[in-house]
């Protein structure tokens, strides 16, 4: 792995399938044990940063942290320094002298982790920046479709919703497409980026196409994103045209969804609270993967530094 | 540059014969059987662990369970080193991890490894367990003993001590993995 996780190019296809190996084999039996916590990080100072509200995200990086045995600090904009109107850079500073070994990072502005890893001695994680990225979130995915269906490579995703604002659907078209999956977007034009064909996706205007794939990707419509333009005629026109119930899939496919779902808006509720979704086990792998994340950015930042000072023999212990 | 000499140690037979004389060192500690159970270390260790188990349930006809520990999260050289255990560049991440499919609570374990070297290995495994619960007694066989030993530990059952130096390696090689059975000296030359 490389030195952070910022981007999902930051992974190659052999930091994926040995990220999600040790989140199957280490992490999700862990959190079926009586005793939730390995020494594994023991002594580590992990802290979370976040600029923008999140429930999953934090609270599955916070427990990842604390059940490698990693000391865990988490700092919310609102209630910390930032909200006296300290610049990102001056918080990074600050943070870094307490000589941390990983900040996890989300911010509401595209390339915001990024700028804090060019500030701090710690491994840097992205967990959503803005209309950026989101790779952990793309890896618990790919983990859950694992899970779900074995072999990805040829598997047809459809990605329906707010493509535009969506860091998630902008990880996973390429995290997808690195697993060998087929991906589709299905969005009203207003909710698609420019040049979204680009992206290496099939573009669509309607849920028939749903009728093609296995997957149904659903993304969360961010209406605090829409302030001051209309991306969609009107909510209600958008929920007539786009929002995904049971009546649109057929035997065997299955539903993800990133959380937190909008019911009635992108998800008929029905279908949010059936088992055709897997949005909780997406929550369950969310919790291992990001233990390997945590766990294998230090592994082999450690593996790295012994390569580069010099020989040693290696005599198994 | 030197080379490396590899000379095989234990053969095939002896070292078959080795196995049955460790099960039969087991079960004559005059020990609860239905209280047995054993452990292996991942990978060679947990292949010993089903060999063991497997002679012992011939030798009483009582079911022994057998468990595997992965011990690559309890570690103390996490830092330092780096994963030994994780191979990146493999296509397919061999698939591990801990599977112990009975409570150990009150059990006598019978933790297994095929080489005992620093002891480090065995600290960390004795960690993992106590994860799992609290069993009555934990017992060490291993199948060589080559000295060298950075902790207090003692196995209980030894299939032979190789004394080596440092820059030698030991390498147990069990049919599961390698294809056939033999224990082997490697020394730089």
């Amino acid at each position: 792995m490389n030195r952070h996780l910022l981007s999902i190019n930051d992974l190659s296809r052999a930091d994926f399938d040995s990220l999600l190996a040790t989140a199957e084999k280490d992490f999700l039996e862990l959190s079926q044990r009586d005793i939730k916590k390995v020494p594994t990080l023991r002594g580590r100072t992990i802290i979370d940063l976040f600029y923008e509200k999140s429930t999953r995200t934090s609270t599955s990086f916070e427990l990842a942290g604390k059940r490698l045995s990693a000391d865990v600090i988490n700092v919310k904009a609102d209630s910390s320094s930032a909200g006296k109107g300290e610049s990102l850079k001056d918080t990074v500073l600050t943070l870094n002298a307490y000589r941390p070994d990983i900040i996890v990072a989300r911010h509401p502005h595209v390339g915001a982790p990024a700028f804090m890893a060019a500030h701090t001695a710690a491994h840097v994680i992205n967990a959503g920046d803005g209309m950026g990225e989101h790779p952990t979130q793309c890896l618990l995915d790919v983990f859950s479709l694992k899970q779900a269906y074995g072999d990805l490579r040829g598997l047809r995703v459809a990605i329906v919703g707010d493509i535009l604002h969506s860091r998630v659907a902008r990880s996973n078209i390429a995290g997808f497409q690195k697993m060998g999956m087929q991906v589709a977007l299905v969005a009203p034009p207003g909710l698609l980026p420019r040049r979204a064909e680009a992206l290496g996706a099939a573009i669509f205007h309607s849920l028939d196409e749903l009728a093609n794939v296995e997957v149904v990707y659903l993304l969360r419509m961010q209406k605090e994103r829409h302030e001051g333009a209309n991306f969609v005629p009107s909510l209600r026109e958008y929920i007539s045209h786009f929002c995904v119930g049971r009546r649109h899939l057929r035997e065997g496919q299955r539903v993800l969804h990133p959380g937190p779902v909008n019911r009635g808006v992108e998800i008929e509720n029905e279908l949010a609270d059936s088992s055709e979704n897997l949005i909780l086990q997406q929550v369950e792998a969310g919790l291992a993967v990001r233990m390997a994340v945590l766990y294998r950015i230090i592994i082999d930042s450690a593996a790295v530094a012994k390569e580069t000072s010099g020989p040693r023999l290696t005599t198994r212990v | 540059m030197s080379g490396v000499s590899v000379k095989t140690v234990v053969p095939a037979d002896q070292l078959g014969r080795t196995i049955v004389r460790i099960a039969h060192e087991i079960l004559e500690r005059d020990q609860d059987i239905s209280q047995l159970a054993v452990v292996g270390i991942y990978t060679r260790g947990a292949h010993l662990a089903r060999r063991l188990a497997g002679l012992m349930e011939e030798f009483t006809g009582r079911d022994i369970p057998v468990g595997e520990l992965d011990i690559s999260l309890y570690r103390d050289d996490v830092a330092a080193r780096g994963s030994l255990t994780i191979r990146p560049k493999l296509p397919h991440p061999e698939l591990r991890g801990t599977h112990l499919p009975f409570g150990i609570d009150g059990k006598t374990i019978v933790l297994v490894d095929d080489v005992l070297f620093t002891g480090r290995t065995i600290r960390a495994a004795i960690d993992a367990l106590f994860d799992y619960g609290r069993p009555a007694r934990i017992q060490l066989a291993v199948l060589v003993d080559r000295g060298h030993r950075e902790l207090p530990i003692r196995p209980d059952y030894v299939g032979k001590n190789l004394p080596t130096s440092q820059e030698e390696r030991i390498n147990v090689r069990l049919s599961e993995v390698d294809g056939e059975d033999e224990i082997v000296l490697e020394a730089v030359e």
